[in-house]
């Protein structure tokens, strides 16, 4: 099931450039999996070695945080907008 | 608000009235409105991207005591966005740059120095004379420290970020969730980079600032709806603003139902960031 995922500049880097692309899954983790098919070393920007997912960068469902939700469990489908974003420190 | 009769109650003056004329013309601010901003104490962290245009939008609006955190000095490497420092100000402290313009735009307002950084040594004290708290920070440290600080103090933090084409803004009410119930830990050191590292679009300063502006107004007025629970998101290049929930997180090591932290900390171990070294060669305690 196809769905919307954006990604801000830093994480954007993983995805050859790209800030907004469809991919495939019914739950964040088929998600994330699929994104690092296609994309080596992404799932790498938001999950840690054990697989859990990093506190420094969020993921969205819509508008909504996943850890609110199911977390890598949580079901995506058609037309959902997920968003991976990370911490953002720069104001100077 | 904190009540300042003295300085609430008395009634604008003539050139007040003119000067601020298109904010008293409006209804949702009104002479009333107008003594509020006068009687408002807004602490600034940082002079330069965030920092400069915030301060400079508080003082034009007539904001009546402005508090500066800055310990910098201007480099050349700043003029392509830091909009209160000019070519002549280069190698000079941003704190004297920045008063000076703003003294220039509005002489009525009162500019406070805290020409150092804020640590955790000094920021509840710094932050006990404001009523409000405007992050412009540039790195994890300064913000979990602010963070924290703001909500142990009571104090509304009104939140910016920018990268490359990216900007981030929110307001923290104590309460309403925190910095670490949106991002519970730092990203290890490196990971994320700074604007030097990976570059900063100069006008989206502007356009960051100017939310954290405009937001602090509404606190002040105590009007519209403000960007408490929401994250909101610019993207530059497609010129595309949404907005993210943001939630108290109970688990939240500050705000949540089972605190632990109760007072602040040392904010470069918990960022796993070095020290920062002074120009007298000691090493400031905490964030820089
Ligand atoms: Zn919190």
């Amino acid at each position: 099931m196809p769905v919307t995922v954006n990604v801000t500049s830093v994480i954007q880097q993983a995805v050859n450039g790209q800030r907004e692309f469809k991919a495939d899954g019914g739950t964040i983790r088929e998600l994330i999996d699929n994104i690092d098919r296609d994309y080596p070393g992404f799932a790498g920007r938001i999950t840690d070695d054990k697989g859990e997912m990093l506190r420094f960068v969020n993921v969205y469902l819509n508008d909504e945080d996943v850890r609110y939700l199911g977390g890598k469990d949580t079901a995506i489908k058609d037309g959902d907008v997920i968003s991976f974003l990370p911490a953002l420190a720069g104001g100077n | 608000m904190v009540e300042q009769p003295k300085t609430n109650s008395a009634a604008l003056s003539p050139e007040e009235v003119m000067r601020y004329s298109r904010h008293i013309i409006m209804g949702q601010v009104g002479p009333q409105g107008q003594r509020k901003l006068r009687a408002a104490k807004v602490l600034v962290i940082g002079a330069g991207g965030l920092g400069g245009p915030v301060a400079l939008y508080l003082a034009l609006a007539g904001v009546g005591k402005i508090g500066i955190c800055e310990f910098d000095s201007v480099d050349l490497s700043n003029l392509q966005r830091q909009i209160l420092h000019q070519t002549a100000d280069i190698g000079r402290p941003k704190l004297v740059s920045a008063t000076e313009k703003i003294k220039a735009h509005n002489p009525h307002v009162e500019v406070v120095g805290h020409p150092m950084p804020i640590t955790s040594d000094n920021a509840m004290e710094m932050i006990a004379d404001y009523d409000i708290v405007v992050n412009g920070a540039d790195n994890f440290a300064t913000r979990y420290l602010v963070n924290d600080a703001t909500y142990l103090s009571g104090k509304t933090l009104v939140d910016g970020a920018i990268l490359l084409f990216d900007g981030q803004a929110t307001v923290y009410k104590p309460g309403s969730g925190c910095y670490r119930c949106l991002y519970p830990d730092p990203p290890p050191p490196g990971l994320v980079p700074s604007c030097a590292e990976a570059g900063v679009l100069g006008a989206i300063t502007g356009l960051v600032g100017s939310i954290q502006a405009t937001e602090v107004f509404k606190q002040i007025l105590g009007i519209g709806n403000p960007l408490v629970n929401r994250l909101l998101l610019i993207d530059a290049l497609t010129m595309e603003f949404r907005t993210m929930k943001v939630r108290r997180d109970p688990s939240c090591p500050l705000c949540g139902d089972n605190p632990t932290v109760k007072e602040l900390i040392d904010y470069d171990a918990f960022c796993g960031s070095p020290p920062l070294m002074m120009p007298d060669g000691t090493l400031a305690a905490a964030a820089h």
